[in-house]
C-alpha cells in the first residue's frame, strides 16, 4: 500500500490493518468482522479509517487481481460478503462520521428485458468495496425505473448491463430518456455486459464501456474525480497530483 | 439401458457436426426482446421446426432442443415455471421430428442464473432438481442425450449432471464456457474441467460459446493435453466476436472462418464440432464442407502456457496465513 498517511500509522498497526486486509482476500468474513471490532476497541479506530485501511484497501488488491485474472467471481464474492458483514458494523457509526467522503452515489441494473444478474452485482459490490453507495434495481430495470431511482438518490452514476444482443439497444433508449428529462449532463453513464463493445458505448452515447467489475470501479472513480476538477479547481490539483503519484 | 445412440453414431461417423444459433433466429423470425424463447416450441412450433429444419438441411448432424433456459429459475422469470415439462417436451420433440433416425436430438440444458451456496442462495439439492425436472421433458420428447451447455461452475455441473441422471437415462454431454483469461467465469481452467467431468463419469467434454474460434483452439489445445482415456472432445465456438456498425450487432466469424476452425478442432482431435452465438445455417454448411473435406496436412499449434504469476511478499504472507489456518484446524 503506498498511501501517505498509512505510512505514517505505528507498525503494528499497519500489521494489523495487513493482516485484515489479507483476511477480506481470503473471504474470511467472521475474522474480518472480528477485526473490524478490534480496530474500534482495542486499537481505537475511527469507523472512516477501518472503511479506508482494512476494508477499501484490501478490495482494491482483490479488484487488482480479478482484473489480472489470478482471481475469479467465486472468490471476489467471498470477499465482497466478507466486506458487508464489516459494514454492518461499520455503518451506523459512518452515519454520524463527518470525516468518510462518500466516493459518490451509484444506481445500477440489468436493464429491461434482460434477466441477467450475476455480472452486474458483482459490479454493485466491488463498487461498494471502493466507497459507492450503490441502488441496486435488479434486473429488467426499465427506464422509468432507473431515471426515478436517479433521482430519489440524486446520483452521480448510472451503471447498466446487458447480456444478450437483443436488449442492449435499450441502454440507448434509456440515455435518450435521460436526456429529455434533463438528467444527461449531471449523470456519469457507464455501460458493460458480454456483447457490448467500446464503439456501441460511444454510438449510444454513454460515458464509458466497462469490460469487467475492476474496469467499472476505476471507471467510475475516473470520471466521479474529473467531475470534481472540474468544479473546484482545488480538488482539481488533487487529482492531478494524484495521477502524477501514479 | 436405452441404446446409446450418440455413442453408435459417433463410432460409425467418427466426427459429428453440431447445430448453430438458436436465439438470434428466433429474434429474426419476431421474438421480441425478453420474451421466452423455450414458450415459442408451443405458440410458434412451425417457426422453430423451421430452424431445425435449416440447420438439418445444411448438414448438422446434431439439432439441439430449443430449451436452453428450460429450468424452472429461468422459466420463473418469464412466470413460466409451472410448464417445464410442457415446453421441454416440446422442444424435444420437434427437434426430434427434423432429425427423423439419421440424425441426433441433444436436449439443451442451460445454467439456472442463480449462484449456488456458499455464494448464493440455491442449494445444490434444489439445482439437482430442477435439472431433473427439465431432463423429464427432454427426454419423453425423444432426445438422444443430454446436453448441459453454457456452464462456468462445477458445483452448478454435478447439479446438473445428477439431475440429469435423476430425471432420465440419456448420456450426458457438457460444455463448458471458458470466457475470462482462458478460464470460465468462475475460474474453471479446461484441464481441470475436463479431468473433473470425465471423473463423473461424462464422456464427452467440451466448450462452447466463449470468445470467438480462436480462443476455443487455445481452450481445446489445453482439453486435449488433459483429456483422460476414452474422453470425446466437443466445442461450439461463438461465431467470432460481436461487433457494433451501424445500429446493429454482428459477429465478425465469417462461414470461412469457421470452416477454417472446423478444420483446426478436426486437427486437434475434437470429435463433436458446432458452433453457437452469431452462426447461422449458412456457416453450418460451411463448417459441414470443412469437415468433410481433407484434414489439414500441417497443424502445430504452439500455445505456450502461462507461467503462474511469480510469488510476492503479498502472496507468500497470505500463502503462510493459509498454512497456519489449516495446520490450527487440524
Amino acid at each position: 500500500m503506498s498511501d501517505k498517511l498509512f505510512d505514517l500509522l505505528p507498525q503494528n498497526l499497519q500489521e494489523f490493518y495487513i493482516t485484515m486486509q489479507d483476511d477480506l482476500y481470503d473471504g474470511l468474513k467472521d475474522e474480518v468482522i472480528a477485526a473490524t471490532g478490534e480496530a474500534l476497541d482495542a486499537h481505537a479506530q475511527g469507523p472512516a479509517a477501518i472503511l479506508q485501511y482494512g476494508l477499501v484497501a484490501g478490495m482494491e488488491i482483490v479488484g487488482e487481481d480479478f482484473r489480472d485474472g489470478i482471481l475469479f467471481v467465486p472468490e471476489v464474492l467471498l470477499a465482497a460478503k466478507a466486506m458487508k458483514g464489516a459494514m454492518e458494523v461499520l455503518r451506523p457509526l459512518l452515519t454520524d462520521a463527518k470525516d468518510v467522503e462518500r466516493q459518490g452515489t451509484v444506481v445500477i441494473g440489468t436493464v429491461k428485458g434482460d434477466i441477467h444478474d450475476i455480472g452486474k452485482n458483482l459490479v454493485g459490490m466491488m463498487l461498494e468495496g471502493a466507497g459507492f453507495e450503490v441502488i441496486n434495481l435488479g434486473i429488467n430495470v426499465d427506464a422509468d425505473k432507473f431515471i426515478a431511482a436517479l433521482r430519489e438518490h440524486n446520483a452521480d452514476i448510472l451503471g447498466m448491463s446487458a447480456l444478450l444482443t437483443t436488449t442492449m439497444p435499450y441502454m440507448r433508449t434509456v440515455i435518450q430518456r435521460l436526456a429529455e428529462e434533463g438528467l444527461r449532463e449531471r449523470t456519469i453513464v457507464l455501460v458493460g455486459g458480454a456483447p457490448v463493445t467500446e464503439a456501441f458505448a460511444e454510438d449510444i452515447g454513454a460515458d464509458r464501456y466497462c469490460d469487467d467489475a475492476a474496469v467499472a470501479v476505476e471507471a467510475a472513480k475516473t470520471l466521479i474525480a474529473i467531475r470534481k476538477e472540474r468544479s473546484t479547481p482545488e480538488a482539481g490539483r488533487e487529482v492531478r497530483q494524484k495521477r502524477v503519484d501514479k | 439401458m436405452k441404446s446409446n445412440r450418440l455413442f453408435e453414431q459417433l463410432e460409425s461417423k467418427g466426427l459429428l457436426l453440431g447445430d448453430g444459433a438458436m436465439g438470434t433466429m428466433l429474434q429474426q423470425a419476431g421474438l421480441t426482446d425478453g420474451g421466452a424463447p423455450e414458450l415459442w416450441n408451443v405458440t410458434h412450433p412451425d417457426v422453430v421446426r423451421g430452424i431445425y429444419q435449416a440447420y438439418a438441411d445444411a448438414g448438422s448432424d446434431i439439432i439441439t432442443s430449443n430449451s436452453f433456459g428450460g429450468t424452472s429459475y429461468r422459466l420463473k422469470l418469464h412466470q413460466l415455471q409451472h410448464r417445464v415439462f410442457e415446453l421441454n417436451y416440446a422442444a424435444a420433440a420437434l427437434a426430434r421430428e427434423v432429425a427423423g433416425d439419421t440424425r441426433l436430438v441433444a436436449g439443451s440444458i442451460g445454467p439456472t442464473g442463480e449462484l449456488l451456496e456458499p455464494l448464493g442462495p440455491l442449494t445444490q439439492a434444489e439445482a439437482r432438481a430442477a435439472f431433473a425436472e427439465q431432463a423429464v421433458g427432454l427426454a419423453a420428447g425423444g432426445a438422444d442425450f443430454v446436453l448441459i451447455e453454457t456452464m462456468s461452475s462445477l458445483d452448478e455441473v454435478q447439479a446438473a449432471v445428477e439431475g440429469a441422471r435423476e430425471g432420465s437415462d440419456l448420456p450426458v454431454v457438457v460444455t463448458m464456457t471458458f470466457d475470462t483469461n482462458f478460464r470460465t467465469m468462475m475460474g474453471v481452467s479446461p484441464a481441470q474441467a475436463v479431468q473433473t467431468l470425465a471423473g463423473w463419469g461424462v464422456q464427452v467434454i467440451g466448450a462452447n460459446c466463449g470468445n470467438g474460434p480462436a480462443e476455443t483452439e487455445r481452450v481445446m489445445w489445453e482439453m486435449a493435453q488433459a483429456r483422460p482415456a476414452g474422453v470425446v472432445l466437443m466445442a461450439q465456438s461463438n461465431a467470432g466476436l460481436p461487433h457494433w456498425h451501424e445500429g446493429e450487432i454482428s459477429y465478425d466469424g465469417t462461414p470461412p472462418v469457421m470452416a477454417g476452425y472446423t478444420q483446426r478442432m478436426r486437427a486437434l482431435g475434437v470429435q463433436v464440432i458446432g458452433a453457437c452465438c452469431g452462426s447461422t445455417p449458412e456457416h453450418l454448411a460451411a463448417m459441414r464442407g470443412a469437415m468433410d473435406g481433407p484434414a489439414l496436412a500441417d497443424y502445430a499449434p504452439d500455445f505456450v502456457t502461462a507461467a503462474p504469476k511469480p510469488a510476492t511478499a503479498a502472496t507468500d504472507r497470505r500463502e503462510a496465513r493459509r498454512a497456519a489456518r489449516a495446520q490450527a484446524a487440524d
